[in-house]
């Protein structure tokens, strides 16, 4: 019972944000304030494991393709379409979800314990709108920007690996990349970079928004908030990968 | 003024709150107290509007609070300042942008007039050079004082303060007492604390309502709280000896007499006939 509690509670919030806002310009503030935190925040995370997961993957792939028959550009195709299918979107959406959504989950279950959502709802705010919205909107401008940056240095991160291990050369590499490139892959990846990015924001702001309790409450609030939203990201990965391609 | 009318709520099975009816008037302190688990601080909450009552009405100067749609209850909201016991302060905001926060959010004021705003209140407090300041560099009384002025900046014509001395010393307990008594009288703001804090109810009392298990069990003013017979608010007021000794000596004041059962017979002027005033016993 308590899940379908949960939905409806969830449903309610996100209907619930949608109103006119008592000043646009705070609105805007707050929003901007979330692309920061969101996107510039979590910019350094991104950028290591993007490059990291391209490198490895460059390295892996060679050490499968042991035949002669198969061209070493190959192996730059095959690290293009795995980081910009699943490595770029999914792998950096759950690294996202336990560094955006956490933080998300403890700065809301923060101000809920200590009254400060009590606080401006007094003052006639509607703290769905002001609190919930920025964070969610802010996740959906800047998250898709994120995994671009992602899709980008995981393949300049595997060039490199490639490079520095004598596996194939620069010029190899930039030519496996322009053969059999599918731009449908990179929209799919966006679509699922927006979904995820819903994800992320949505559920650890539920988890927030609602804790109960006192300071255990919100570790735990965070925690459960990362948990739900790891799984969730894979469910949707599954199922947007059976119906896009 | 505020009414209440026949507030109920429960939450499941459990009754909280249980047919309250009061009236709160303008430019006085109106205290709600009880022992912890009484049901003060849902009954605060349920006439701001953060719990909706089962049962029952709020009415903001005759309009009806609790059946508004959103857009009323906002209009309402803007005329609410509220101290919270922890303070509510936001963490990630300076002393002056926390005071700043409602105009900023429901005025289109030049940033020069806000900013004049925020000094006077601030001055109001007694609290200057502490603009820069963030929440965490400041003490319980600071915090306090910043609260009331953040409630107070929209010239309010309500005022809730949920617990404002907890975690206070009794010195800085008093300025604060202080500065709601003033501000309730100097811009006749309806008042309404939340206290446990007996030096406020004989202080700053203008009205008081007694909640015994959810249930409203006596009214009256600090005058006549003395000599109220209500054994559980006798019990609960005057706890302990100190207290009783006190509670004797504003009698003394009052009557000239004491009650016989204290041991006081020095003081006691046998020849004096009694004087009770009549109480509002509940």
């Amino acid at each position: 019972m308590t899940i379908f509690s949960d939905i409806g509670r969830y449903l309610l919030m996100i209907k619930g944000m949608f109103s006119k806002p008592e000043n646009g310009k705070m609105y805007w503030k707050e929003f901007m304030h979330q692309c920061a935190e969101i996107g510039v925040g979590s910019l350094g995370i991104v950028a290591i494991i993007s490059v990291f997961i391209g490198a490895v993957s460059t390295i892996q792939t060679a050490y499968q393709l042991v035949s002669p028959i198969i061209p070493p550009s190959t192996i730059a195709q095959i690290v293009r379409d795995t980081v910009i299918l699943e490595f770029a979107p999914t792998l950096v959406c759950i690294v996202l979800a336990g560094v955006a959504g956490s933080r998300i989950a403890s700065e809301l279950g923060n101000m809920r314990v200590s009254e400060q959502i009590d606080a401006l709802e007094i003052m006639g705010i509607n703290t769905k709108g002001y609190l919930v919205m920025p964070k969610i909107a802010a996740a959906l401008l800047m998250i898709p920007l994120l995994v671009i940056i992602a899709m980008v240095l995981g393949i300049w991160g595997g060039r490199l690996a490639g490079a520095m291990a004598n596996i194939l050369s620069g010029n190899v590499y930039d030519r496996g990349l322009l053969e059999n490139f599918v731009p449908y892959n990179v929209i799919f990846a966006l679509i699922k970079s927006y979904v995820f990015a819903f994800i992320i924001s949505s559920v650890p702001a539920f988890y927030g928004y609602f804790v109960q309790g006192g300071a255990l409450e919100i570790g735990r609030a965070s925690t459960k908030a990362v948990v739900v939203s790891c799984i969730a990201i894979l469910f949707a990965d599954y199922v947007l990968s059976a119906l896009l391609l | 003024m505020i009414e209440v009318k026949n507030i109920q709520k429960r939450f499941g099975n459990r009754t909280v709150i249980q047919d309250v009816s009061t009236v709160m008037k303008a430019g006085q302190c109106n205290l709600i107290i009880g022992s912890s688990g009484s049901g003060k601080t849902v009954l605060m909450k349920c006439m701001v509007g953060l719990f909706e009552p089962d049962e029952g009405e709020v009415l903001y100067g005759g309009q009806n609070f609790t059946t508004m749609d959103s857009q009323a209850k906002t209009e309402i909201r803007k005329e609410i300042g509220m101290l919270f016991q922890g303070s509510a302060l936001f963490d990630s905001l300076t002393v002056e942008q926390n005071v700043m926060f409602p105009l900023d959010m429901f005025t289109s004021w030049p940033v020069k007039k806000k900013q004049d705003r925020v000094n006077e209140v601030l001055n109001r407090v007694n609290l200057v050079e502490a603009n820069r300041k963030y929440p965490a560099e400041l003490s319980g009384g600071m915090k306090k004082r910043v609260a009331l002025a953040r409630a107070i900046v929209l010239n309010p014509k309500y005022l809730f303060c949920d617990e404002p001395n907890s975690g206070l010393d009794p010195q800085t307990s008093l300025v604060i007492d202080k500065l709601i008594k003033e501000i309730t009288i100097e811009y006749n703001i309806t008042t309404v604390v939340n206290t446990h804090d007996m030096n406020s109810v004989m202080e700053i009392g203008d009205y008081i309502l007694y909640m015994y298990q959810g249930n409203k069990e006596w009214e009256g003013t600090n005058r006549e709280i003395i000599f109220s017979k209500n054994q559980r608010l006798n019990d609960f007021i005057f706890a302990s000896d100190f207290l009783k000794d006190a509670k004797d000596m504003r009698m003394l004041e009052e009557t000239g007499r004491i009650p016989n059962h204290r041991n006081m017979d020095l003081l006691i002027d046998k020849d004096a006939p009694p004087v009770i005033p009549p109480s509002k016993d509940v």
